[in-house]
């Protein structure tokens, strides 16, 4: 073997010198850049949870905090638009800590020369959303940078909910044994974003699944509080929230390829485009790790709320591979589902 | 899905499963050449199905992977430059050259974009008539119609803007070379069933004469490569070395004669530097000389940048089928996907890569059954 100065291979992408898109992909590298650039500066442990919200005590209250920015293009596509995506991220992250949300803030960076026309609809989107929730839109800001120093309409929201009395949601709490639950399909916001940029046409249409997860989650929590962590699969798919729970838990986790459900569209376009569903971003789906004798009520009440309908059993956690996850093929095979070292598809959400 | 259920059916499998152990009184080594097939391989663990007599050894078909160093640094200088527009195939983006890679000149400023089509490039070449728009084409046979046809409408509409950095190489010079190697072990060919939807199997039929090596030409789901597996082991127990067709519903004897014609009009066979293994002879494609003023490397005056091969890890032995990639020291250690040290890691259809996302939890294959 020779001496590895000699390689003329550069350094690994993790430790260059600028962003990549894939810093954004929500996936290895974005984990890396949260590990080595801002954790060392921000001094928190509630953030060192890494929790897709904040929650901690206030007074006797237990209040989740959380933030997400949304840079989708195009601005308007089947199923939602930038405006209402915003909305059910951020309320989304919110209900993954059990919270029922409060209020939002709306932050948006406008690009120069875009049509007030476009924003009034974003606007009104984002506030039939919020209506629908219910969820109060109670402050914001608007900033305006230079023709080229955007693209069109950034919006950035934060969100305040209560965490009701008795529920506990971690990755922290998750043990060998729980049982992994999936709300529905997969894949669909990132191929019909994708379907959508790329020209794409399907013999059936597609939408994004966008939508708020807050009631389903409610619906789940009132039959058991057995419930260990929830995560919505946006970015990096499925593969990086069931990942991000190995990891944090310490624990393995298995999953049945064939109990995943995909949709025809989205299967045939993964084909196509050579992409693998398991890392393709949803926007209205969640993942539960639940104990394994509420398993079976969790479910019962999934499958009774509209969002979701097609909820499955998709996998176990296990304590004979800790920190992977495995996927095992109708073949009777198995095989890691890896986190993406970086981007599958450039900027969907 | 139709199309695809029927080749992914469990119960197929089992007893095509079944058939191959039934058929094997010998250990045999078989190699698929295409990435696409060691993909699907590795992904569904195929070889754990097949008990240890049949060992799978992975070829040098990663087009990906077998770009050499100079090629990817030429592509760096070109989209380097701050009027290019250089589109590339996404996973060309990651690999790297000698001191950067695509994705880098991105972050840069560079205006490098992804395509899963060379006639992507031919549209942007149209729509910003003042830039130059360079296509990155890389690849088999299998790419060569579309990116041939590509220069060729660039020429009938006399679009002057639009160039392309060609890095073509062909399968059967890579097959012969390591069938000339000493050290071979390889007894039975699984044939890229995409390539010869293009280029038909007659080359392989005179490989398979000369060399008294059986070939399978197979397709890219889990049941046509068993359905290949159990031909060629059916052939090499019965000592016969002829070349059978497996992926009939895509591949006929003569292959695609029309889109030869326009890949010979465009391109001529040139010898080519193989990433990981060295130069072979009449191994590629570059564009032919009335096709100069849509060469790349001829318009950016890059053709005199060289880049010395690395002392690379182990991928020559890997993409000769003479290692495994877990038999490297540097697998899954200092060598993964995000920090890869040889050609076979830097592409997911790499099969270092492959073995890496997949696999890397499994003993050694051949191990476990």
């Amino acid at each position: 073997m020779s001496d590895p100065i000699q390689f003329t291979c550069p350094l690994p992408l993790a430790v260059g010198d600028r962003i990549v898109l894939g810093h954004g992909s929500g996936g290895r590298l974005s984990a890396e850049l949260l590990r080595d650039v801002f954790l060392p500066f921000f001094h928190s442990p509630i953030l060192n949870r890494l929790d897709d919200q904040a929650v901690f005590e206030f007074r006797g209250a237990r209040l989740a905090f959380t933030t997400d920015s949304f840079v989708v293009k195009p601005l308007f596509f089947r199923g939602g638009d930038i405006g209402s995506l915003a909305v059910h991220g951020t309320v989304n992250d919110l209900a993954m800590g059990g919270a029922t949300p409060l209020y939002l803030s709306a932050g948006f960076i406008l690009e120069e020369g875009l049509e007030i026309e476009t924003l009034r609809r974003v606007a009104e989107s984002m506030g039939r959303a919020a209506d629908d929730i219910p969820v109060e839109i109670v402050t914001g800001d608007t900033k305006v940078v230079e023709k080229g120093s955007g693209d069109g309409v950034f919006i950035n929201t934060t969100g305040i909910g209560l965490v009701p009395e008795g529920v506990r949601l971690s990755p922290a709490l998750v043990r060998p044994g729980d049982l992994v639950l999936l709300s529905g399909p997969i894949g669909d916001h990132g191929i019909a974003i994708l379907a959508e940029r790329e020209g794409i046409e399907f013999s059936t249409l597609l939408d994004s699944d966008s939508a708020p997860l807050h009631g389903l989650v409610a619906a789940m929590l009132a039959v058991s509080l057995d419930i260990r962590a929830m995560r919505d699969p946006t970015r990096g798919g499925l593969s990086s929230a069931l990942n991000e729970i190995a990891s944090r838990a310490g624990v393995g986790i298995t999953i049945e390829e064939s109990a995943i459900p995909v949709r025809e569209e989205v299967r045939g376009a993964c084909e196509m485009l050579g992409l693998d569903p398991l890392y393709v971003a949803n926007e209205g789906k969640l993942v539960a790790f639940v104990a394994p004798h509420a398993a079976e009520s969790v479910l019962a009440a999934m499958r009774r709320h509209p969002q979701g309908r097609d909820a499955v059993l998709i996998g176990a956690v296990t304590d004979t591979h800790p920190e992977l996850v495995l996927l095992r093929t109708p073949f009777g095979t198995t095989r890691i589902v890896d986190m993406l070292p970086g981007d599958q598809l450039p900027r969907i959400c | 899905m139709k199309y695809l259920d029927e080749y992914r059916d469990p119960a197929l499998a089992r007893r095509l499963v079944a058939e191959i152990r039934r058929s094997v009184t010998r250990p045999w080594v078989l190699m698929e050449i295409c990435g696409g097939q060691t993909h699907t391989l590795v992904k569904y663990g195929i070889e754990e199905l097949l008990g240890s007599q049949i060992e799978l050894v992975h070829g040098p078909g990663c087009p990906v992977c077998v770009t050499p160093l100079e090629i990817v640094d030429k592509a760096i200088a070109i989209a380097s430059i701050p009027e290019v527009i250089f589109v590339s195939y996404g996973d060309m983006l990651r690999v790297p050259g000698s001191h950067s890679d695509l994705f880098r000149v991105k972050a840069a400023g560079g205006d490098v974009r992804i395509a899963y089509s060379p006639m992507d490039a031919l549209r942007l070449a149209r729509e910003n008539p003042q830039r130059p728009v360079v296509f990155f084409a890389v690849g088999f046979e299998t790419t060569a119609p579309a990116n041939s046809t590509a220069v060729w409408q660039a020429k009938r509409e006399g679009l002057r803007n639009f160039s392309m950095l060609v890095s073509h190489v062909l399968v059967p010079p890579a097959i012969r070379l390591l069938l000339e190697q000493s050290a071979n072990r390889v007894q039975g060919f699984i044939a890229p069933g995409h390539v010869c939807t293009v280029m038909g199997y007659e080359e392989y039929e005179e490989l398979a004469r000369r060399y008294k090596v059986p070939f399978v030409v197979g397709g890219f789901e889990p049941l046509d490569l068993l359905e290949a597996i159990l031909l060629l082991v059916r052939q090499l127990e019965e000592g016969r070395a002829q070349v059978e067709n497996q992926y009939v519903r895509s591949v006929s004897r003569g292959g695609n004669e029309a889109a030869r014609r326009r890949m010979m009009e465009v391109f001529e066979v040139v010898d080519r530097n193989w990433r990981g293994i060295g130069p072979i002879a009449q191994s590629g494609y570059r564009l032919r000389p009335e096709y100069a003023a849509f060469d790349a490397e001829k318009i950016f005056g890059v053709e005199t940048i060289s880049a010395p091969e690395p002392p690379e890890c182990i991928s020559a032995l890997v993409l000769q089928g003479l290692k495994k990639p877990v038999d490297c020291p540097m697998f899954g250690t200092r060598c993964t996907p995000a920090t890869p040290m040889g050609a076979p890691m830097v592409s997911s259809e790499g099969a270092c890569a492959a073995y890496y996302q997949y696999r890397r939890h499994a003993a050694p294959p051949g191990a476990q059954t």
